[in-house]
């Protein structure tokens, strides 16, 4: 009964748990803490991509009014007010995670730190919806 | 119950160093059993060749840990029927450590970093006069307190990102010890313990991802200790100490 079977050979093999595997043994963590940086990181990168783009637009300005008001006539566009509000959600999520970072690093250690998770995210949504409230 | 009719459990061992692969067995399923009575049941009784570690069998010594469905976990404490979903296991050596062979998990740069986090207590210059006072209530006790019950497991070490990611970090148990050290009012070089600690491979680099908090078996929070470090840290060298 017990002839033993050769099986893959991977360090980290994927089944359940809170540890979820992601091929190669890579492994993702998935508790709240977890997922905030992840979010936290992703926010980062995608800001980071976007602030060529800003900047260009700003340079429109000097170019030529022209040129600036007919860009801005395009953000007048639903769905370009849609993807600013995702972008308002992203910078948000950004600074309240890095709020609640500084305060996990310079503040006394609260053991309530899925309540600080839940409230970043949620001033960074309730941010997202106020930036749509005003823009449209 | 005959063997026949005894449920079995399939268990995927790590077999061979770095570059092994997993092998499956076929265990008895008992009441009550624990994954360290799998392990030593398949060493025993299958292939007397398994080479695995354990020590207390109580969840005091940290010998015994090991990736199980993918979690570090002690698993001397660990029951069977926690942890196998529909009957499986899958057991490997502690990650971010380099293997031996098959469940040994070399644990050298562990321990050598708590060398390196100078992770051992400094008598003071002079001799105490009498016994150090030191009472249960003084905040610097209940943070050496918080963290003091570390049994070098490694499981911690082996679920942290930062770890994987920059070798050369120190790690959160190492952290942990330079931390209960720092809160050590006998510690004759607490300074010296934030000196050791607050370098690029420090406590700085900690992301504050609480994995090491997750993990722990034994419910400590490295990742507090550490944002505690980084406090003092910070702290020390704002007042010219460091």
């Amino acid at each position: 009964m017990n002839r033993p079977t050769v099986g893959r050979s991977r360090r980290s093999i994927g089944e359940g748990g809170s540890r979820l595997s992601v091929g190669g043994g890579r492994r993702l963590d998935n508790h709240p803490a977890y997922w905030a940086f992840v979010l936290h990181r992703l926010s980062g990168v995608v800001l980071a991509l976007f602030l060529p783009a800003h900047f260009y637009v700003l340079a429109l300005a000097i170019e030529g009014e022209g040129r600036l008001d007919a860009f801005l006539s395009w953000t007048d566009d639903p769905w370009v007010k849609l993807s600013e509000a995702a972008l308002m959600v992203l910078l948000a999520v950004h600074m309240t995670g890095g709020l609640r970072l500084l305060a996990v690093e310079f503040l006394p250690w609260r053991d309530w730190q899925e309540t600080l998770i839940a409230c970043a995210l949620g001033a960074a949504l309730v941010a997202g919806a106020a930036f749509l409230a005003i823009a449209v | 119950m005959s063997e026949a009719t005894m449920r079995e459990l399939e268990v995927a061992v790590w077999r061979g160093g770095d570059s092994g692969g997993f092998v499956t067995y076929r265990v008895p399923e008992r009441a009550d059993q624990t994954v360290l009575d799998v392990v030593t049941f398949i060493q025993r009784r299958i292939d007397p060749t398994l080479a695995y570690r354990y020590s207390c069998r109580v969840g005091m010594c940290g010998s015994c840990a090991m990736t199980v469905n993918g979690r570090p976990r002690w698993t001397c404490r660990t029951h069977v029927a926690t942890v196998a979903k529909g009957g499986r296991l899958s057991l490997a050596p502690l990650a971010n450590m380099p293997v031996i062979r098959d469940l040994v998990a070399d644990m050298t740069e562990f321990f050598d970093k708590w060398r390196r986090a100078k992770g051992r207590f400094v008598p003071a210059k002079e001799s105490p006069k009498g016994f150090a006072r030191v009472p249960p209530a003084d905040p610097k006790r209940r943070a050496a307190d918080a963290g003091i019950e570390c049994i070098n497991c490694g499981i911690c070490y082996a679920a942290c990102d930062v770890v994987r990611w920059n070798p050369d970090y120190l790690g959160p148990a190492a952290l942990n010890r330079a931390w209960t050290l720092y809160n050590d009012v006998r510690d004759g070089d607490r300074l010296g313990h934030l000196l050791a600690v607050a370098g690029d491979a420090g406590c700085h680099a900690c992301h504050s991802h609480q994995n090491c908090m997750e993990f722990c078996p034994k419910g400590l929070n490295p990742t507090a200790s550490i944002a505690g470090l980084k406090r003092a840290v910070a702290g020390a060298y704002l007042k010219g100490e460091l």
